[in-house]
């Protein structure tokens, strides 16, 4: 239990600090730039009890907002996708329920739960950000199309880390 | 109380989402510069078209009063139209090339809200920016000096009137040229005070304020009001009581100056004030 706590406080950091020092500064064709941070809420155990899972999110959000002079924003889309979370385990779950013991990775449900797990979360907090930033329904499509492609890259990156990282 | 507490425990859940996504918003809409104005812009666009329409009904109410305010106004420039052909008619067969630079432009405006019985009073325009107002033009009705932009947005604007403590107008006494302050006293939204003329000037009731023209604000000789019953002098002998011409009460049409030569002169005054 403690280990788990540990390792979770351990990959907050650890993801804050990639998302601001390295990702922020890669851009890729001017205005997409991946989240790779929303992993954190992607990866929290199962059994996190939902408000935990939501002041987290907080947390998360409001610290890369931190770095990136952006109060609120990335809170906002972090809490309302801690919230989604467990409606959308709940959407996707095998048929005897998530196993104890297991984490929500590729490892144990495999690639296709995983990727659209992440899609669905991952879509849904890009889709806040990006409209809370642009503050308006004019441009609706040029900014629908960022968020299409910053959530691609986003989730390309969450799936490569799946393999890279967490192998066993 | 208590059946309230355990459901807002039961759909803690929900609640804490609420609460936490709207710290997160108003962090948004207060810290971010960007977000703040959009959000401003928005709230300002619906109160204006609010406005706009209960304006318009007002309008629609006292249409004769502007009938005739209309009326007055132009006889008033027919007489002026009159004399300038005459003058330039004169001057002509002098040989000099009389049509100087022009100084003012005019704009009209319509008043869509508007407060008398506060002590700083403003007055809303329904047109801003894209119009061509900005701060610090003079704004002006058939029936006298109304006041000074004060602050503009796209397509709103709004007025500092004379009848706003914040309000000082270099005025003057039509018959002799003396100058003094204008300002407003807070009582009446008819009653004004001019200030700094000397003892000795010569004053009656009646006698016609006009603009002085040394703000570069406001042309020179818009009527501003007229010198009141001055029993009420008695105890300040240095506030003139004023009558002020324009009835705020039913103020519809104004007209928005702007000085086009302001930043010269401006320019020349601070030069001058250097040295």
């Amino acid at each position: 239990m403690i280990k788990l706590l540990v390792r979770n406080i351990i990959r907050f950091f650890v993801l804050v600090l990639l998302q601001v020092l390295v990702i922020n500064n890669i851009q890729v064709s001017g205005f997409i730039v991946p989240y790779l941070y929303v992993l954190f809420i992607l990866l929290m155990p199962f059994e996190t009890p939902n408000w935990l899972l939501l002041l987290s999110a907080f947390l998360l959000g409001l610290s890369v907002d931190l770095f990136t002079q952006t109060p609120g924003m990335h809170a906002a889309a972090s809490v309302l996708m801690a919230f989604l979370r467990p409606f959308v385990l709940e959407m996707s779950a095998p048929r005897d329920g998530y196993e104890a013991g297991t984490f929500p990775r590729v490892h144990y449900y495999g690639f296709q739960w995983f990727l659209r797990y992440t899609v669905i979360l991952v879509l849904a907090h890009h889709f806040i950000l990006f409209y809370l930033e642009v503050f308006r329904f004019s441009e609706f499509f040029s900014t629908f199309l960022r968020v299409l492609l910053s959530c691609f890259f986003s989730v390309l990156l969450i799936m490569l880390s799946q393999y890279f990282i967490y192998r066993k | 109380m208590r059946n309230l507490l355990r459901f807002i425990i039961r759909y803690h859940f929900f609640f804490l989402f609420l609460l936490l996504e709207t710290v997160a918003v108003i962090l948004v809409v207060q810290h971010n510069n960007y977000q703040r104005a959009q959000f401003l812009t928005f709230s300002k666009s619906i109160q204006g078209s609010y406005y706009e329409t209960s304006g318009g009904i007002r309008e629609y109410l006292s249409l004769r009063q502007t009938n005739q305010d209309l009326y007055k106004e132009n006889t008033l420039l027919r007489n002026q139209m009159d004399r300038l052909v005459r003058n330039r008619e004169t001057n002509q067969s002098h040989g000099i090339d009389s049509i100087p630079q022009r100084q003012f432009s005019y704009i009209s405006a319509r008043v869509i809200n508007n407060s008398v019985n506060k002590q700083f009073n403003f007055i809303t325009l329904n047109k801003g920016r894209h119009h061509g107002i900005e701060p610090e033009m003079a704004v002006i009705a058939p029936t006298g000096v109304v006041g000074v932009v004060y602050a503009t947005s796209g397509n709103y604007s709004t007025v500092i009137p004379l009848i706003n403590r914040n309000f000082r107008l270099s005025a003057k006494i039509l018959k002799n040229g003396y100058y003094g302050s204008l300002s407003w006293v807070g009582s009446g939204y008819k009653e004004a005070i001019l200030e700094d003329i000397p003892f000795h000037v010569e004053i009656q009731p009646g006698d016609t304020i006009v603009t002085s023209g040394y703000s570069a604000i406001f042309p020179e000789g818009i009527l501003v009001g007229t010198i009141a019953d001055l029993k009420a002098r008695e105890g300040n002998f240095d506030a003139i009581p004023v009558d002020i011409s324009v009835d705020y009460k039913n103020l519809q049409y104004v007209n928005v100056i702007r000085n086009l030569l302001l930043e010269e002169q401006r320019a020349l005054e601070r030069i001058s004030g250097n040295d």
